[in-house]
């Protein structure tokens, strides 16, 4: 029977839940028995190859890029995670969301004290993709199936989790594995 | 630099420091031949704006979720800054040494995960004697599973090298991600007894391994030295934080900058003092700034950080093994400063060994075990904080009001400064090897091992498990979109 695929992402993150995943450390070898991983960063594939069991989200949408991604996730993924505070309520990022996006940008292009502007211009290449007006956690923009606490959650929470679900176990973190630090 | 007509001016919401996603664009000329190459950085958070307001004592646990990867690097230049604030700039002994530990630590795991969990993928799959070849690797084998099923011994080193990092920072930071040890003027724990025979029970598995991923480093650039040299590579000026008498220091010192032959262009410079050398230019087509040296102006001011920059900068390493290793390194370019792009691995690799030997030293060192953790002297008002991050000099500087409010914070990341770097790489080995072909996979593998020979942070994070997510478009002269070559 082929082995149940894992797909990941980081949207508006920082990559420490992925860390977090990969301090599961030598466990991550037993992992890779029982499932095979599909569109992620520790791979290159690219594209979604098929129906994913499980889709591990990290970060929020920032950005129209974010939302297309989590979108692409929700089609292709049995069970959607929002890992981390980021994923589950926007997290840090999200500080930016009772501030005018103007304010953000002066700070750092016109007013920062090593700032050399000339011209006054602020990045604005076509090439740069649209911000959102805020920053959303994902349940806002697509149904999500599980939240995992934590910045980040602990290697122990990821696996602990992810066993359960792949083995058709309920999800029942023990109290000292939900944290919201 | 855009593909269509569609040139109308996006506007941008700002919000983040400079991580994320990058993409590489490339211009052609009519006879196909590349006129232009960027590296678009294309993420903006505006930590700089959003944590104005903030209380200082916040920051250095705030600023970390920069980056999940090297969170210990922020997490430090902030709490630096801050002991200026409080005074506290001068540390007690086991403040500064419980710092270190929690740095080398860092160094340790991060040094391990980028040489073995992401780059190591480019280097193990070539044919005998032509590394190139390893760039083009088959897409199924090229990443940290391959190298698992072909070299597991190597995979498992790699995993527990990271994993001793990481539980190095566990006990000095509190936890192994977004830590909290640090806090102005000091720490908030000292190592105890079973800590640190914890640490010491695996430690000489870790100098042996240490030394074997030197030699694996040293004898991949050496053996293919002369592919490998032009691979990405030109001249620039190098800079680092360097100790009083010139050893290499990735906690504290003063800034030195020198040029591509080795001239110094200043030396011993009290970083509280940053502003008056380091300027950051603006371009319209990527978040990230372009940092340059003042004196010598963004043109030719422009310079590299990192492992590179940090082993040409120093006159020593003051750990023996790690001492012998530079002295290796730097026979090739006969003392003078190495400029060899890909040669970033090996001098990572020599830091690997430095932090590990550090890290022995430091847990038979008793301070670690001493009851006075924070030091308080006169309030100030403004403080910078500078370290040597895994990726290079990491600046930080904040304004704080009476109430203790942040009203100014000024970051340039690692790999800021080695924005201009990467893009004259990405330059160069698109012109050398994208120049009237057809782009495959591989090609555009090629343009993201230049890259990720910085191991660069684009968020430390988009590229962390080896694949940045990364777009490679080949437009014509007239604008046309000719090919793209994507991966997310």
């Amino acid at each position: 029977m082929a082995k149940p695929k894992v797909a990941t992402t980081s949207l508006a993150g920082c990559f420490g839940c992925h860390m977090s995943l990969l301090d599961i450390d030598d466990r991550i070898l037993k992992l890779v028995e029982l499932v095979d991983f599909d569109k992620s960063p520790i791979d290159d594939i690219k594209e979604f190859s098929g129906r994913c069991a499980i889709g591990l989200i990290e970060g929020g949408c920032c950005n129209e890029e974010n939302v297309r991604v989590l979108q692409d996730f929700r089609k292709h993924c049995d069970i959607l995670i929002s890992v981390g505070d980021c994923a589950t309520m926007g997290g840090i990022p999200a500080m930016r969301n009772n501030i005018p996006l103007e304010e953000c940008y002066a700070e750092a292009y016109l007013d920062g004290p090593t700032v050399h502007n000339p011209s006054k211009q602020i990045p604005n290449d076509p090439e740069l993709p649209l911000l959102l007006n805020k920053v959303y956690p994902c349940h806002e923009v697509v149904k999500i199936d599980y939240h995992l606490p934590g910045c980040p959650p602990s290697a122990d929470t990821l696996w602990e989790a992810l066993v359960a679900l792949l083995s058709d176990k309920p999800v029942a973190l023990p109290y000292a594995l939900i944290k919201y630090d | 630099m855009v593909a269509t007509n569609g040139m109308k001016r996006i506007v941008i919401e700002p919000v983040t420091r400079v991580e994320g996603h990058g993409k590489v664009t490339i211009l052609l000329d009519e006879k196909k031949q590349v006129q232009q190459a960027r590296l678009h950085i294309v993420e903006f958070r505006g930590f700089e704006r959003f944590i104005q307001g903030r209380p200082f004592w916040e920051v250095p646990v705030l600023v970390q979720r920069l980056c999940g990867i090297c969170p210990v690097s922020h997490h430090l230049a902030a709490a630096k800054a801050m002991d200026w604030i409080v005074g506290g700039e001068k540390l007690t002994p086991t403040a500064e040494k419980m710092r270190r530990l929690m740095h080398y630590g860092q160094f340790f795991q991060s040094h391990a995960l980028h040489f073995f969990h992401l780059a190591s993928p480019d280097l193990l799959f070539g044919k005998p004697g032509d590394p190139l070849s390893g760039f083009a690797a088959d897409v199924a084998i090229r990443n940290v599973i391959g190298v698992a099923a072909k070299f597991p011994d190597l995979a498992v080193q790699g995993v527990m090298m990271r994993k001793y990092g990481q539980e190095v920072i566990l006990r000095t930071a509190g936890k192994k991600i977004h830590g909290t040890g640090a806090i102005p003027g000091g720490i908030n724990k000292n190592l105890s007894i079973t800590e640190r025979d914890f640490l010491l029970k695996d430690i000489d598995q870790m100098v042996e391994w240490s030394r074997s991923a030197v030699k694996i480093a040293k004898d991949y650039t050496v053996e293919h030295l002369e592919k490998l040299a032009p691979f990405g590579s030109f001249d620039s000026n190098h800079l680092s934080l360097i100790r009083e008498d010139g050893a290499m220091d990735i906690y504290h010192g003063n800034l030195r900058a020198i040029d591509s032959v080795g001239k110094k262009i200043f030396d011993q410079v009290d970083y509280q003092r940053y502003l008056d050398y380091i300027g950051e230019e603006v371009r319209p087509w990527s978040y990230m700034k372009f940092p340059f040296i003042r004196s010598l102006g963004p043109e030719k001011g422009w310079y590299r950080v990192g492992p590179l920059a940090r082993v040409n900068t120093a006159d020593f390493i003051d750990t023996p093994e790690a001492e012998a290793a530079r002295k290796e390194f730097m026979a090739v370019t006969k003392g003078k400063p190495n400029n060899i792009s890909m040669a970033y691995h090996w001098a990572r690799m020599i830091e690997l060994l430095h932090s590990i030997e550090r890290i022995k030293e430091l847990l038979h060192d008793k301070d670690l075990q001493g009851t006075d953790l924070v030091a308080k002297g006169e309030r100030r008002d403004e403080g910078v904080g500078l370290l040597e991050a895994p990726r290079g000099t990491l600046f930080h500087h904040y304004r704080v009001n009476k109430d203790d409010q942040v009203v100014m914070a000024n970051l340039i990341v690692s790999t800021t400064s080695n924005n201009e770097p990467m893009n004259r790489a990405v330059a160069k080995v698109a012109k050398d090897h994208l120049s009237g072909v057809e782009i495959t996979e591989g090609l555009l593998n090629h343009v993201e091992v230049a890259i990720r020979a910085y191991d660069p942070c684009l968020s430390c994070a988009t590229h962390a498990l080896g694949q940045m997510p990364l777009t490679v478009e080949l437009v014509d002269h007239e604008g046309n979109l000719v090919s793209t070559r994507s991966k997310n």
